[in-house]
């Protein structure tokens, strides 16, 4: 469960920065709109927080680097 | 400022490994001593022909993100004082837009070299001084063989816990005891303005929580990432209100810092609380003798005093970003080392 899991995450980290890429152009100018564009980088900036914070989180779990259990037990 | 003249670099596959390498090492010092993984990251990007504001903008949008998920990774530790962590972080947002304007008006009056200066100089100052202090701190700690969980109080922060007379207070779960609101309002915002001039107000925040308001320093490095998640929205919104945030640069970075967050949140686990003052303490002394290094470099640009050789100033120059390359990678050795000497030594 666990690998298909961080899988999926993985799928979906690799699409969202495959997208930004393949967009660079279109990245550039919505990045230099100003204003309200704004909103842009700082939605996108959380939306890859979110499935690649989840994503790494999952990774060094999967490799065995887990927490001292004494400290999550606080 | 008219933005469509700005130079977004073309991206190559080495620029894009050196910033995902030097992202995954900021964001490993990052999560274990809740900032300083930063500050190399601007001058990188600087070297690879990204414009000052630009890559400052785009260190910024990197943060917010990055903070979050580390906060919420130690909030899963119990290392977290979200209360105390938003109260700080709206009054560093304060300091950062008031460090940010004194920056401009430097700038507009001595120029580039003047606001150069004027940034290595704070850095110098500061770290000199809470630099030294947190290694003093580490080192009499280490040498009392302190209890391996357990800190002492400082003593002015048992000050600070008996103040009746300074207006409302409002209870600090990290703290363990009640902090008058106006003490935090100075503390946040020189948080914020060293973060506007050094990119790491966390110099400030992290031994103020420790030392002033009595955080253990292993709550105080978790909550400075409230405060730089708070503040680098603000900055965000700032910066992306001018067109000056390049998302791509942004991204790459926080891809290889969310491998290092979370690495050096996990980090925090394993060791005794001395040891995050010990990489701290390393990584300030350190960045200041960077910073001392191209001090008389700036004073020779200046004018104010004699002429510096062409090739000395750039071997001065040189020197002081390798040392600062080395204050990072150092404080990310120790974490790792750390780590694994943690889990080596943790029961299966």
């Amino acid at each position: 469960m666990k690998w298909i899991k961080l899988t999926t995450l993985g799928l979906i980290v690799a699409t969202l920065y495959g997208l930004l890429f393949f967009n660079e152009q279109e990245v550039i100018r919505l990045c230099k709109l100003g204003g309200w564009g704004f909103l842009f980088p700082v939605i996108v900036a959380f939306v890859f927080s979110i499935f690649h914070g989840a994503f790494t989180s999952l990774f060094w779990d999967a490799l065995g680097v887990k927490a001292n259990a004494r400290d999550e037990d606080d | 400022m008219d933005t469509s003249s700005l130079n977004f670099i073309d991206l190559s596959v080495a620029n894009i490994v050196f910033l995902l390498f030097v992202g995954f090492v900021g964001g490993l010092v990052s999560g274990f001593i809740g900032s300083g993984g930063a500050f190399v990251l601007t001058p990188a990007m600087m070297s690879m022909g990204v414009p000052g504001i630009v890559a400052v903008a785009s260190n910024i949008c990197h943060k917010f993100p990055k903070a979050l998920v580390g906060a919420w990774k130690r909030h899963k530790y119990g290392h977290l004082d979200l209360k105390l962590g938003i109260i700080l972080g709206l009054s560093a947002e304060f300091g950062m837009l008031y460090g940010a304007n004194l920056q401009q008006d430097i700038k507009a009056r001595f120029g580039d070299v003047g606001s150069n200066l004027y940034v290595s100089v704070a850095f110098v100052i500061v770290l000199a001084i809470v630099g030294s202090w947190v290694m003093y701190d580490a080192w009499s700690l280490y040498r009392r063989r302190a209890a391996e969980h357990a800190e002492p109080t400082a003593r002015l922060a048992k000050w600070v816990h008996g103040i009746r007379w300074l207006g409302p207070r409002f209870y600090s779960h990290g703290a363990k005891a009640h902090i008058p609101w106006l003490i935090t309002l100075p503390i946040g915002f020189a948080t914020g303005m060293l973060a506007a001039t050094i990119a790491v107000g966390g110099f400030i925040g992290v031994p103020a929580m420790h030392y002033v308001l009595g955080l253990p320093s292993m709550m105080a490095s978790a909550t400075e990432l409230v405060i730089a998640f708070i503040m680098g929205l603000g900055g965000t919104i700032k910066y992306g209100w001018s067109g000056f945030v390049d998302l791509r640069l942004a991204m790459i970075i926080l891809a290889g810092s969310l491998f290092g967050i979370q690495l050096g949140a996990i980090g925090t686990t394993y060791v005794k609380p001395f040891m995050v003052k010990v990489v701290m303490g390393s990584i300030m002394v350190m960045v200041l003798v960077s910073r001392g290094f191209i001090i008389p470099v700036y004073l020779s640009e200046l004018g104010w005093i004699s002429p510096i050789a062409e090739g000395s100033a750039k071997l001065l120059r040189q020197v002081s970003f390798w040392i600062m390359v080395a204050a990072l990678v150092g404080g990310a050795a120790i974490v790792l080392g750390a780590l694994i000497r943690g889990m080596r030594a943790r029961p299966t």
